[in-house]
């Protein structure tokens, strides 16, 4: 029996230096909705950041896995400028272009005690692709 | 790592030779047992350094190597304009010019022990640090282009600082070839509330007491006597840096091929230096490490401000500022001549030993100091450069412990207030936003940086000088 969700999730990978973010789900953008949840779990818990302000967000490039480096970088810098925490998203691709909202809050350092920075998405361990079983991965290591 | 992969030229120095597309052999200085130690991973970055265009002599890995991200942290390589020679924005890293500040105060640990917990809640409140602080300076158009040409220099025309900071910052405290129109708008977004701040992640201000002398004569010219106190800030050039190297890191994954580089990973994207994209890079990462060094004036700035309030009519001079994430333009001598090289250091220390022409005239006999941080609430040192060190990786030393354990690994072995608690109870207390943040810092999560010091200074990469041991730590 397998024993593998098969419904949307997410989890983090080893590196020695820094940590991985892993987005597993059943689409392609549900896979970068779970990695990008992923990556608030870096920071602080997810349970604990609300969705009551909403950021449209849009990013291009000419492979999957460098589109994905793409929005987790696009949610990097709204985190740093806005001083923002993401709780959910909404991922739209269609050829090559993402267009998404991500639902999240003020980052509140009492409630969310957060406790890195992140400096940016990396092209380690880089990889968007299907499983066997179907399931979409999206992965990279996030630099911290 | 298997040491069966290395000739071993002596106790500290392991050569993989040229194989497959490496261009010159990776060196790594390592004893046998930090060599054992190290992630395979240390091999197969440092062996695909070796193969980037223009690289000079050898891609070398520091002591305190580790899986880093396209070079090994820890990572050394110079590039040969005249030889096609490249520039990594991935060799340079994201936080462009992070390094190490060490000041002077002139106090004794008998003078500071009474007001340790007042002088940490001050250096706490002071200086900000952690996810979601802000500066409290906003820089305009005007002022960002000030600071972006003029780092330190900068910094101090705005009342940050003495002018004798200067001549103990790498660079006295400006880097030249800066360009501002390089850094895009979205960095400069990034900054524009964040100078001033220490960061979060093994960011940190320090103070420490001296504990052990290794060098006297050294020593006394860098005017550090035993239970002296010092403060060490480890910070870098913030988001301005990390938004550099995000937008340079792709632009350079894209463009390879245009200047038919093969990437044996994307993460060692380059670009060759005479190209207008190598050129832009560089424009773009001087300005950033303008910006780390007016960070650390100006942190320096306000931890003056800080401790003036315990201890009032006190002076902080500096010690000395290194960088050690930065790709810089010297001369080294290749074959008996002197050459122009690009010399990459991603988590690895400058050391220029005696008598190198680009040290102020108090360091001239005995090398630069090499500052090396520890973990909290374990020891750093200040080193010296050496002679021999510049036959041996074009004059770099470490820069760290570097981890040992994931920071997922160290979270979820310790929790951050009983570590606060633990320290407290040798003595060191740590002031610091998030437990979390703290205990994916944890001392254990690191190598024992005694045995890389130790390995670099065997190895002839700096001298060791001192040995310092935290008293308070404000980690962001």
């Amino acid at each position: 029996m397998n024993s593998k969700p098969t419904t949307a999730h997410w989890e983090h990978f080893e590196h020695q230096a820094d940590i991985g973010i892993r987005g597993i789900a059943p689409t392609l953008e549900q896979a970068f909705e779970q990695a990008a949840i992923a990556m608030t779990a870096v920071v602080t818990d997810p349970d604990l950041v609300l969705d009551s302000t909403a950021v449209a967000i849009t990013c291009a490039a000419p492979d999957t896995e460098l589109l994905f480096v793409s929005w987790i970088n696009e949610l990097v810098y709204e985190m740093s400028v806005h001083g923002l925490l993401f709780k959910r998203y909404q991922v739209f691709i269609n050829n090559g272009t993402l267009s998404a909202t991500a639902f999240g809050v003020a980052v509140d350092r009492k409630k969310h005690q957060p406790a890195v920075e992140i400096k940016g998405a990396t092209f380690t361990e880089l990889r968007v692709y299907q499983q066997a079983d179907n399931m979409w991965v999206a992965q990279c290591v996030i630099d911290v | 790592m298997d040491t069966s992969q290395f000739i071993q030229q002596d106790e500290t120095c392991w050569e993989i030779q040229p194989k497959g597309n490496m261009r010159v052999p990776a060196i790594i200085y390592a004893d046998a047992q930090l060599l054992q130690d190290m992630d395979q991973k240390v091999y197969e970055q440092i062996t695909n350094v070796a193969t980037l265009p223009g690289i000079v002599e050898a891609a070398y890995a520091m002591p305190d190597a580790h899986w880093g991200y396209g070079f090994p942290i820890g990572g050394v390589a110079a590039f040969d304009p005249d030889q096609g020679g490249v520039v990594s924005a991935g060799g340079v890293g994201f936080d462009i010019s992070c390094g190490v500040r060490t000041l002077h105060t002139g106090l004794t640990i008998d003078q500071l022990q009474p007001h340790k917990q007042a002088l940490a809640d001050a250096l706490y409140r002071t200086v900000p640090a952690g996810v979601g602080s802000k500066g409290h300076i906003h820089l305009n158009h005007k002022a960002m282009h000030g600071m972006l040409t003029g780092g330190a220099q900068w910094a101090l025309d705005q009342g940050y600082g003495e002018q004798q900071d200067l001549e103990r910052i790498e660079e006295h405290g400006c880097m030249a070839g800066a360009e501002p129109r390089c850094v895009s708008p979205r960095a400069r977004e990034r900054q524009k509330d964040e100078m001033g701040t220490l960061g979060s992640g093994n960011h940190y201000l320090e103070v420490q007491r001296v504990a052990e002398i290794f060098d006297r004569n050294v020593a006394k010219t860098f005017a550090l006597r035993v239970d002296d106190i010092v403060i060490s800030i480890h910070c870098g050039s913030r988001g301005l840096g990390h938004q550099i190297g995000t937008e340079f890191l792709k632009e350079m994954v894209m463009s390879a091929a245009q200047y038919q580089i093969v990437l044996p990973d994307r993460e060692l994207a380059c670009a060759p230096l005479n190209s207008p994209l190598g050129k832009h890079y560089l424009g773009a990462m001087r300005a950033a490490i303008n910006c780390a060094l007016a960070n650390r004036q100006i942190i320096t700035h306000l931890t003056r401000q800080a401790v003036a309030t315990i201890f009032p009519g006190i002076h902080l001079g500096l010690l000395y500022d290194v960088s050690h994430n930065t790709c810089k333009l010297e001369q080294h001598m290749i074959d008996g001549q002197r050459k122009s090289l690009f010399v990459h250091r991603k988590g690895a220390t400058r050391a220029f030993g005696p008598g190198h022409p680009d040290l102020p005239p108090l360091f001239k006999e005995t090398g630069q100091p090499v500052l090396i941080g520890g973990s909290m609430g374990t020891s750093s040192y200040v080193l010296c450069g050496t002679q021999e060190s510049e036959q041996r990786a074009f004059s770099s030393a470490c820069h760290g412990a570097g981890r040992a354990m994931s920071r997922t690994q160290a979270s979820k072995q310790w929790q951050g207030r009983t570590l606060v608690d633990k320290l407290a109870e040798q003595g060191i207390i740590i002031r610091s936003p998030s437990m979390r943040g703290v205990a994916e810092e944890a001392p254990l999560a690191y190598k024992d940086v005694g045995a890389v010091v130790d390995v670099a200074d065997r190895a002839g990469l700096a001298r060791k000088v001192a040995r310092l041991e935290p008293v308070i730590c404000i980690k962001g």
